[in-house]
Parts: structure tokens; C-alpha cells; sequence
């Protein structure tokens, strides 16, 4: 018994002392609960993998018992869940150390910690459940944590505007899963992963193949959710809007990583639906491909990074995708690495400016704050896929399977990996080399935040070497195949990328606003990311919102609802109206009332005595 | 001639006198000729309890009118005594004067 | 002879109601209601009641009656005019009454065929003495409580009639 509960428990101990003291807690007693709860946790973590990194199925106790179906709350470690786990405490543990320098001018200090664990604790039950209600419970709680921490700022309408479409956004995903899992637990009869994936194979392929693949498909959409696909993926770069150490944990390293997680952990049920499967490559694909385009026209750093991450999720499903589901997960590790690197770098950045985000109002800055420059470097280079560095053993590994499945997928990828390396080098020679265009001063970050960025550099730089893949070999057998020509033109992608980045805006710097002029309507659209929100507000939030307004609320509401109720009431006093006129005032009308009466009570007395 | 009349034809007498008095309630305005009617009621309905008591040879049945004739005797002077504060009042002695319960 | 009583003076009590209720003037339905009740009491004496006859002579007859014309004095009432509001008991009175009084008088012939019959003599328990006995052991309480209704009658009466001197 590995008592893998501990690992969400310290966290959510963190959350209920912080968030329920916190306000009379001094700061290093905040930190103390905050760090020291991440920090267990991550170091069980790493008594569990010691121990093997698996562990059987530890129940706890019954949730639900109706009849024969029975879900209970289950913890389950495997390889998968180890690098999982170790991911989400480790980086975590670096971004919470991080935060405390970052948010140390904040007024909600002990409430965004108390976030941070909640979330964490949600993220880690997700992990670690062992059947999809229990993970449900994480992928809803990751969710709320998300909102939460996006309009952390809850002052702004901004924030919380965007607060409101993550969750949103987020809920029509949680619709396909919740589809899903009814669909599961219909057909199977049980919410438990081993046991459905384990009475997988006992079923005639014609007829199961249509279930699967509807059950695939409706994962995948709660996937697109909260993994930023297409079409679900325009909550995240208005996520930005949250503090940057939330950017990084949560919308680059851990949340929207689960949608991959939960694809590789149902890997059992794609293999089995190949139409699901190929669906989750084109998915993945597309968004990598459109994502990376917007990205190139951004002009606020976080948004660069944003539309970053959403592209680099499309690689992972498309890794995941096309069976390299190894792959997918080694790119989640490294993609965990140098994204939030990134980001948390870019807050660095913002914070040493007092909070200037665009691009245009900076410059010149590698001198002035050196260690953000030089680990920002090492995350650039490491996701444009230069070797030897962890970018490039992740991103190669989902290159060659995409070959092997479909050449041209091959194609659209590498080209995508062009692009990438373009926009992170043109954030890079825009924020750190030319002139300086702002009216800040810039200053360096203080230790508490550069020392997270040098791990998460090393990280980044040497991460490629962690045998993520040869570790997932028994859940997901790898083909070994290297094909050395595949790899030269990615690297060779990658690096054109960087050197046209250079071209734009080092070497020429007017070149890049003369060509965006010259491409007149083609940069004005991908600059306002294709109108996809504006798109979506009219064709889908407007026409619900009026309706609901027109239809639900006035029409059946008001006019339905509220006039039957509002009828009787009305009724009733007509009623009385009418029936207040035997109170006449007249004595002998009364009288004559109560002489009815009587007759008519003798007369029933006569008849009831049998006299006839 | 026969010497004996059927306890019947009392009641009936009874049943007579109680409808007169009902019908003089309804019909009448002046509230003293009214009040004069509930006393005709009473007396037959007394008139019904003393034809019972020789009935079943049993004296409770005069009890019984004996009581009636204490609480007419009471009600007779309250409510006179009602009457002439209305009429004090109203200075009248219509009974569709004195409708202010009126709806 | 209880037969020609008994008719003689039932007539002089239906008269007498019929002028009750028809009659314009208070003044001549109070003397009508005396005539109603002094036949009443004849009628008692025939059903052995003797106490109660007395008593209705002295109470009924004797005093509240005199109290009622006593008031009508006071009021100084005159003829009644033309009614006015009440339509329920101008137009359902009429049939209503008639269904009462035939509802009632079914009922007493259908309860009580031609057996029973009375005699002047055949019943003697009402004296005094046994009113009497009767009231003060069985029927003592309500008599007590009787008592006190009438004392609360009173009082009401005279804080009614009650006058500030000024």
C-alpha cells in the first residue's frame, strides 16, 4: 500500500489552512503551508516511483452502490500516472516557489495560494483516480480552479469576463465527457479503467467498433475543452489575463495537459476505434498548425506564448493521435518544461517593466536582466527543436509517427515547427535585442523567481535525456524507428524559423511592419486571430442569449408560467368578487340563507330516515 | 265526541306556529315586530318539548321549556335594550337601515 | 271536551300568529302575541303541564310582553313603510317556508300515526312539586348557569341603557 492519498491531501490540507486563515497569517507562514504542502507531496512522489512508480488499486471507501454498479473512490498508480504525478508536483513546486517572489506585492496573497493548492489537489485526483467518475471529479475541480485563478483579478471586467468563458468554454467539452462516461458505464457496466479497458478485448469487433468510437469522439470533445483544440481552444488565450504563474502551471504545464493524459489513459479504447483515433491526429494537426499561424502576429507576449501552447497540445494529440502515445506524453513532459519556462520568464519580464506586456514597448533588454534573457534562450531553442536539446528528442519522436501514419501529416507538422521557431525567436529578439522602446525601468527579479527559471532551463536543456518513453514502453509499446532524413529537415525547419526571425527583426528591423503592411488583409486577419471569437459570438453566444431572452424568459416564463400562477390568484378573486354579494348586510337575507339551509338539512334528515 | 286529541295534531300546531314565525321575520321590516316573530318560534318550539314530555311521561321535557322561557326572557331584555341604542342611533327602526355589514 | 279545547283554542293561536306577522302595527302584533300565548297556555294545562302553563302566563304573557310594548311605546313606532333591500327573502321566503312546513308535518305524520292520543288527566307529573324537584337535584347546574345568564342580561341591559349624568 503506497497510500497514494497523501499526494492530493497535503495540497488540499494546504488549501483548507490558507484559505481559511490565511488573511491573519503572516507571509512566511502563507509560504510555509504553501510550499511545504507542494513540496511533501512531491517528495512521496518520488518515495512512490523509488518504489517502482506503480502501485495497485488502493480503494478507500464506496461512493456509489446501486444494485450491481458500484464506483468507488479508488487511487491507481501506473508508469503513465508516475510521470504524471511527477511532473505536476515538481513544476509545480518551481512555479510555487516562483509565485511567492511574483505575487508578493499582491493583496489576495493568501487566497491565490490557497488556489494554487486546490487546483493542485484537483489536478493530482485526477491523476490518480482509477475510474472516470473520480476523474471526472479532478477534470470538473481543475476546471472551477481555472476560473478561479483566471479572474484571480476578479476587480477587472476583463478577467473575469475571460474567467467566465474558460468555464464555459470548458462545460461544453464536459458535456462530451459526461456523454461518454454514461455511454462507458451503459455498455460496461462499470466506471472502473481496468476493468473496461480489461473486457475490451472480449468484444466481437463489429459490433463493438461504433461505441468505442462514439465513446472516443465525445472524449475527445471533452479533450478539446480543456486542452485548447480546436474548436474549444479560444478560452485560453484569453486566459492570459490571469497572474503569469497560473499561465504556467496551469494553462501550459498541468490542466490542459489532462485532455492528453486522459486520451493516453484510454489509449485501450482508440486502438479499438480507429476512426476516433485518426480523428484525434486531424484534431490535433489542425490546431497545431492554425494556432501556430496566429501566434506569428501577436503582439502581447503571454498572448505569443498562449497561442504557443495551444499548438503545442495539437502536437501532442497529433502524437497521441497516431498511435505514439510514448510520444505524446515524453512532448507533455518537455512541453512542461520549456512552456512554463516560458512563461514564467515572460512574467519575469512583466514584472521587471512593472507590468508592460507588448512587445512593441520592449527591447534591448539582455543586458539589463540577464538571467531572465539567457533561460528564456534555453526555452526557445529547446521548443524550436534544436538537438541536442529536450524540444527536439520530444517533437522528433511525434514527427516520425506522423510520417509513418500519413506522409503529408509529416509535412503540415514540420512546417508548423517552422513556425513555432519563428515566433518564439521574434518574441525573444523583440523583448531582448535592439533598442529599448519602453518608459520603464528595468530591473532584474529576485532570486525567489530566478531560481526556478535556471532549474526549469536545465530542465530544458537536458530533459530530452529522461527515458520518459523507454519508462511508458510497457503500457505503450514503441516501434523503434529512426529515420535520420526526417529528423535533418525538422531540425532544418526549425532552424530557418529562427534565422528568418533573426532577418525580420535583428538584421532589418523595419522589414517585418513593411511586409505586414504589404499583406494588407491577410495580417490584419491573422493579427485578430482569424475573428474566430467574433465568429463565435454571433453565430453561437448571441443567438442562445437572445433566445433564451425572447423564448424562454419572456415568452414561456412570463407569458406561460407567470400568467397560470398569476390566473389562479386572479381567478380566486373573481371568485370572491362574485360570492361577496350574499354578505348583502341585510339581516333578512340571512335569515332567508339560513332558512335554506335548514330546509335542506331536515329535508335530507326526512329522507336519510327512511320516511317516504 | 272523542275525548282524546292525537299527539300528532299538536305537533303540527307547533310546526304551524314555528312557520309563522318565520315568516314573519322574513317579511317584516320594523325590527320590534321582528324580534316579535323570534318569540312566536320560541313558543313553539316550547310547545313542541311539552307535547314530547307527555309523550314518554317524563317531566324533562317541561325542564327543558322552563329553561326556554328563562333565556327568551334574558334575550328579550338585551336585545330590546339593543334595539333602542339603534333606533337612539339610527332613528330608525328599518331593518334594511341598519345594513353596514354590507359586503 | 279536550278535543273542542284543543281545536278551539289551536284556531285562536293560529289566528293570533297570522296576526302577528301580518299585522302593520307593532302595537297590534304585541297584543296578538299575548292572545298567541294565552292560548298557548291552555294548550299546556290540556298536555298536563301546569307549572309551565302558569309560568308562561306570568313570564311570557305577563312580562316580557309588557316589556315589548313598553319599548314600543318608547320608540314611539308607527306603521311600516315599503321594504326596501333583502330580495333573497322576498323571493325565496315564499317557497321556502312552504317546504318547511310540509317537510315538518310529513315527518310528525309519518312518525306519529293515530295512537297516540291525548288525554286532559293523562299525564299529571308536571306539577310544581315535581318541576321543581326535578330542577334542584337532576338539572341543578344548567339551572345555576341559568342564573348567572340571566344576571348577565341584566348587567347588559342597564350598561345599554346606561346614561352619563351630566
Amino acid at each position: 500500500m503506497q497510500h497514494l492519498w497523501i499526494i492530493p491531501a497535503l495540497p488540499l490540507a494546504g488549501f483548507l489552512v490558507n484559505g481559511l486563515l490565511g488573511r491573519r497569517m503572516p507571509k512566511a507562514a502563507i509560504n510555509g503551508v504553501a510550499i511545504g504542502s507542494v513540496t511533501l507531496a512531491f517528495l512521496w512522489v518520488l518515495k512512490v516511483v523509488w518504489n517502482g512508480g506503480a502501485s495497485p488499486l488502493e480503494h478507500y471507501f464506496d461512493w456509489i452502490r446501486v444494485g450491481d454498479f458500484v464506483v468507488g473512490c479508488d487511487f491507481v498508480a501506473d508508469h503513465l500516472t508516475a510521470v504524471m504525478l511527477l511532473v505536476v508536483t515538481g513544476v509545480g513546486l518551481l512555479i510555487h516557489i516562483y509565485a511567492v517572489g511574483y505575487m508578493a506585492e499582491d493583496g489576495g496573497y493568501a487566497r491565490f495560494f490557497a488556489y494554487l493548492n486546490l487546483f493542485m489537489f484537483f489536478m493530482l485526483t485526477l491523476v490518480l483516480a482509477a475510474n472516470f467518475l473520480l476523474m471526472f471529479v479532478g477534470w470538473e475541480g481543475v476546471g472551477l480552479s481555472s476560473y478561479l485563478l483566471i479572474g484571480f483579478w476578479f476587480q477587472k471586467p476583463s478577467a473575469t469576463n475571460a474567467g467566465n468563458k474558460a468555464f464555459i468554454v470548458n462545460r461544453i467539452g464536459d458535456f462530451g465527457f459526461t456523454l461518454a462516461v454514461l455511454l462507458v458505464g451503459i455498455n460496461f457496466g462499470t466506471l472502473d479503467f481496468a476493468k473496461v479497458f480489461g473486457s475490451l478485448g472480449g468484444w466481437p469487433a463489429e459490433h463493438s467498433v461504433g461505441t468505442l468510437t462514439l465513446a472516443g469522439l465525445l472524449l475527445l470533445l471533452g479533450a478539446a475543452g480543456k486542452s485548447a483544440q480546436i474548436p474549444l481552444y479560444v478560452w485560453l488565450p484569453d486566459a492570459m489575463e490571469g497572474p503569469t504563474p497560473v499561465s504556467a502551471l496551469i494553462h501550459a504545464a498541468t490542466m490542459v495537459t489532462a485532455g492528453v493524459y486522459m486520451v493516453a489513459r484510454c489509449a485501450p479504447v482508440y486502438l479499438k476505434a480507429p476512426m476516433a483515433m485518426e480523428m484525434v491526429a486531424l484534431v490535433g494537426l489542425a490546431t497545431a498548425f492554425f494556432a501556430a499561424t496566429i501566434g506569428l502576429a501577436q503582439n502581447d507576449i503571454k498572448k505569443v506564448f498562449a497561442y504557443s501552447t495551444v499548438s503545442q497540445l495539437g502536437y501532442m494529440f497529433l502524437g497521441v493521435g497516431t498511435g505514439a502515445f510514448g510520444a505524446g506524453i515524453f512532448h507533455l513532459v518537455t512541453h512542461a518544461f520549456f512552456k512554463a519556462l516560458l512563461f514564467l520568464g515572460a512574467g519575469s519580464v512583466i514584472h521587471g517593466l512593472g507590468g508592460e506586456q507588448d512587445l512593441r514597448k520592449m527591447g534591448g533588454l539582455r543586458k539589463k536582466i540577464p538571467v531572465t534573457f539567457w533561460t528564456l534562450v534555453c526555452a526557445a531553442v529547446s521548443i524550436a527543436g534544436v538537438p541536442p536539446f529536450a524540444g527536439f528528442w520530444s517533437k522528433d519522436e511525434i514527427l516520425v509517427a506522423a510520417y509513418y501514419h500519413a506522409p503529408w501529416m509529416y509535412w503540415v507538422a514540420a512546417a508548423t515547427a517552422a513556425m513555432t521557431a519563428f515566433y518564439v525567436f521574434r518574441a525573444i529578439f523583440l523583448a531582448f535585442f535592439g533598442e529599448y522602446r519602453g518608459d520603464a525601468h528595468p530591473h532584474e527579479s529576485p532570486v525567489v523567481m530566478t531560481l526556478p527559471l535556471v532549474a526549469l532551463a536545465a530542465l530544458s536543456l537536458g530533459g530530452g535525456y529522461l527515458p520518459v518513453p523507454r519508462w511508458l514502453a510497457p503500457l505503450f509499446p514503441v516501434a523503434e524507428r529512426h529515420n535520420n532524413a526526417l529528423a535533418i529537415i525538422s531540425v532544418a525547419a526549425g532552424l530557418a524559423g529562427i534565422l528568418l526571425a533573426w532577418v525580420f527583426y535583428v538584421a532589418r528591423p523595419g522589414l517585418a511592419d513593411a511586409t505586414a503592411r504589404r499583406l494588407g488583409w491577410v495580417y490584419q486577419m491573422v493579427l485578430r486571430k482569424y475573428y474566430v471569437d467574433e465568429i463565435y459570438s454571433t453565430a453561437v453566444v448571441t443567438p442562445v442569449v437572445e433566445g433564451a431572452r425572447a423564448v424562454l424568459w419572456e415568452s414561456v416564463d412570463v407569458e406561460v408560467i407567470d400568467a397560470s400562477v398569476n390566473g389562479i390568484g386572479a381567478r380566486a378573486r373573481g371568485l370572491g368578487s362574485v360570492l361577496r354579494r350574499i354578505q348583502s348586510g341585510y339581516i333578512r337575507s340571512y335569515a332567508a340563507w339560513i332558512l335554506m339551509g335548514a330546509v335542506m338539512a331536515l329535508a335530507a334528515l326526512a329522507l336519510a330516515g327512511g320516511a317516504k | 265526541m272523542p275525548q282524546s286529541v292525537p299527539l300528532a295534531w299538536y305537533l303540527l300546531l307547533s310546526a304551524i306556529l314555528f312557520t309563522l314565525g318565520v315568516a314573519g321575520f322574513l317579511f317584516r321590516r320594523n325590527l320590534i315586530t321582528m324580534f316579535m316573530s323570534i318569540e312566536l318560534m320560541l313558543n313553539a318550539v316550547n310547545l313542541s318539548f311539552v307535547a314530547f314530555s307527555y309523550r314518554f311521561k317524563q317531566v324533562d321535557g317541561q325542564i327543558f321549556t322552563f329553561f326556554v322561557m328563562v333565556v327568551a326572557a334574558a334575550e328579550a331584555a338585551v336585545g330590546l335594550a339593543i334595539i333602542l341604542t339603534v333606533f337612539k342611533n339610527r332613528a330608525t327602526l328599518h331593518v334594511d337601515e341598519v345594513a353596514s355589514m354590507k359586503n | 271536551m279536550t278535543t273542542i279545547l284543543f281545536v278551539l283554542f289551536a284556531a285562536v293561536a293560529i289566528v293570533c300568529g297570522i296576526n302577528v306577522v301580518v299585522r302593520k302595527h307593532p302595537v297590534e302584533s304585541a297584543l296578538a302575541l299575548i292572545g298567541t300565548m294565552g292560548s298557548l297556555s291552555i294548550i299546556y294545562l290540556q298536555l298536563g303541564a301546569q307549572f309551565i302553563a302558569a309560568a308562561q302566563v306570568f313570564v311570557y304573557a305577563g312580562a316580557i310582553m309588557v316589556l315589548f310594548t313598553f319599548v314600543i311605546m318608547l320608540v314611539n313606532a308607527g306603521a311600516e313603510e315599503k321594504p326596501r333591500g333583502a330580495w333573497m327573502a322576498r323571493l325565496a321566503g315564499g317557497p321556502l317556508l312552504v317546504a318547511l312546513l310540509a317537510i315538518l308535518g310529513f315527518v310528525v305524520w309519518r312518525a306519529f300515526p293515530r295512537s297516540e292520543a291525548v288525554r286532559f288527566g293523562g299525564y299529571t307529573g308536571g306539577t310544581a312539586e315535581n318541576v321543581g324537584r326535578a330542577i334542584f337535584t337532576t338539572y341543578l347546574l344548567p339551572f345555576e348557569i341559568t342564573s348567572l345568564l340571566v344576571l348577565i342580561a341584566i348587567v347588559g341591559a342597564v350598561v345599554l341603557g346606561y346614561k352619563e349624568l351630566d
